[in-house]
């Protein structure tokens, strides 16, 4: 690791001047920022401390009767608020999917957010990578590519987002709050990550010096807690990043869908709200015919970039799994083994 | 820049300067406090050998900068017995062979005192091994693990019940 300067600010305020400096990073639960700074593939000059800042760690009610959640909390408290569960089940059971225990209990909802790719070239200092090294190529272009997107990616990068945890959210319309140097402003999740283009290095809207200091979900997407999953397919039960991972929220009146919401994680840069899907849905009675033709409609753009078709596909089958499931109602309590698509149940039978 | 941290470790305040903002709270225990009971295996947060206790909950000491912990109460291995009255997860461990060659077990029972306080277990053994899957044993003891973690539940839970009596 390369030395660095350690700073703990003791305001939001002197964080972000802080941050403002050029060659500085805020340090969360360090779970991503320390394993990168090991590895000789991120080298900041100025950690910047804001674990110690006040008035981040709560999971408050809005005044609308949404949630607003601080950016320090830690991914486990999240998911064992039982306010917080039963209310977005899927967030819940995307973040007890993700990592393990102690990770979990170090982990922020802002450093989640932030967290890079896992993208093997990325990881090693010795390939060409464009998203570490801007113009310098991209190694998985030829190379291991099997995991990498199917959607929304670049001939500069392929590299998706790994988190569990942006899906449901980005599904259920979360808005991150950011304090900056000059002002304070929000942005809807959805908005938040970029997709690489022509820059893979940027893959926020953030500017130098902005803090995630929360992110808020909407009174009406509670609305969607009797109907909707998680779904992750991994390489192993546990403790493993999504091969292909979807979140699927369903409001059912008298027999028809009324609305639907869903996303799919590790399939592109960014946590992929299927909006096409979702549209052929309402009005829809919650059976499979319609879940495959919301399936066929959210994949239409895929391509392969690499050894990876195999994704669309499991993409299409994952989305029509977890709409099954979501229909038939939001398990409670959780599955013992939290997303997994083999869990005990019903229609997983043949499994 | 020498930086000094004030946190307690197994129950003992200690002010420590900090030399080099780089140290783990893993190399911090290991190099500097001499607690060598906390293992490193892959120093990247993908083994759980490293695992203590950090105000009551599990995380990996390799991915905590030990800076941050100002104020901080730390929990290792060496702190769990009393004198020579072992933790009842350790004495579990020893009832059920939960370990062969040992490196992986002081992360493996520190994480099953976290996992147990918790309180979600239920005796579900299903339960109990996605909650260990954070702590890899390469000599793959891991039957012996699950059912050490299950028997330390239940006996933890009857002495607090015992207890609340
Ligand atoms: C072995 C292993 C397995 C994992 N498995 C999974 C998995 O299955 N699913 C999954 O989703 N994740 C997984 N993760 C990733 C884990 O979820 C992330 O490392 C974690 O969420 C990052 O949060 P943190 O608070 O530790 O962030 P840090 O490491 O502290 O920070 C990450 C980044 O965010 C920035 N940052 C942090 N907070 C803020 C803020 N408030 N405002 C602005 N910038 C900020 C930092 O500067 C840094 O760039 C795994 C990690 C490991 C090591
Ligand atoms: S896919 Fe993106 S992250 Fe991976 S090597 Fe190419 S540029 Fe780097
Ligand atoms: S040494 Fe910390 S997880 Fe492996
Ligand atoms: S007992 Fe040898 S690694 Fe677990």
């Amino acid at each position: 690791m390369k030395p660095f300067d350690y700073v703990r600010p003791a305001t939001i305020e002197e964080a972000v001047q802080a941050g403002s400096m050029e060659g500085s990073a805020f340090l969360a639960g360090g779970t991503n920022l320390l394993d990168l700074m090991k590895g000789g593939v991120v080298e900041p000059q100025r950690i910047v401390d804001v674990t110690h800042l006040p008035d981040l760690s709560a999971i408050d009610a809005t005044s609308d009767g949404g949630v607003r959640i601080g950016a320090l909390v830690r991914n486990a408290d999240l998911a064992n608020d039982a306010d917080f569960a039963g209310r977005f089940p899927a967030v819940a059971e995307a973040l007890l999917s993700g990592a393990s225990g102690q990770l979990r209990n170090a982990a922020t909802v802002g450093g989640n957010l932030l967290q890079r790719t896992r993208c093997r070239y990325f990881y090693d200092v010795a390939s060409a990578c464009n998203k570490r090294e801007p113009g310098s190529g991209c190694d998985a272009r030829e190379g291991e590519n099997d995991g990498l997107a199917v959607l929304g990616w670049s001939d500069r990068c392929i590299a998706t987002h790994p988190s569990d945890f942006c899906v449901p959210l980005v599904a259920f319309d979360a808005v991150v709050e950011i304090a900056g140097p000059s002002r304070r402003r929000e942005i809807a999740l959805e908005e938040f990550h970029r997709l690489p283009g022509e820059t893979p290095e940027k893959e926020s809207v953030l500017e130098p010096g902005e803090l995630i200091v929360a992110v808020r979900l909407h009174a009406e997407s509670i609305a969607f807690c009797a109907n909707q999953r998680y779904l992750k397919v991994r390489e192993r039960t546990s403790y493993a990043f999504a091969v292909v991972s979807a979140a699927a929220g369903l409001i059912v009146e008298d027999g028809r869908i009324t609305q639907a919401r869903l996303a799919l994680g590790s399939v592109a840069p960014k946590p992929w709200r299927a909006r096409a899907g979702e549209n052929l849905l309402a009005g829809q009675k919650p059976e499979r015919a319609a879940f495959e033709r919301a399936a066929e409609a959210a994949l239409a753009e895929a391509k392969p970039s690499g050894d990876n078709a195999y994704k669309i596909d499991l993409a299409r089958r994952l989305i029509v799994r977890a709409f099954e499931r979501a229909a038939a109602g939001t398990p409670n309590p959780l599955p013992a083994l939290p997303a997994s698509p083999f869990a005990h149940s019903p229609e997983a039978a043949h499994v | 820049m020498t930086l000094s941290i004030h946190l307690t470790v197994n129950g003992a305040a200690q002010d420590v300067a900090l030399d080099d903002p780089r140290v783990t709270l893993l190399d911090l225990l290991r190099e500097r406090l001499h607690l060598t009971g906390t293992k490193k295996g892959c120093d990247r947060g993908q083994c759980g050998a490293c695992t203590v206790l950090v105000d009551g909950r599990r995380v990996n000491s390799c991915l905590t900068l030990a800076a941050s912990l100002e104020g901080a109460e730390v929990l290792t291995i060496e702190g769990v017995a009393r004198g020579d009255e072992l933790h009842p997860v350790q004495a579990a461990f020893i009832a059920n062979d939960g370990f062969q060659c040992g490196y992986c077990t002081p992360g493996q029972i520190m994480s099953a005192i976290g996992l147990i306080s918790e309180g979600r277990l239920d005796g579900d053994p299903e339960r109990v091994r996605e909650g260990m899957s954070g702590n890899l044993c390469r000599c793959g003891a891991y039957a012996g693990i699950t059912n050490a973690v299950l028997e330390a539940e239940a006996t933890m839970s009857e002495t607090a019940k015992e207890a609340a009596e």
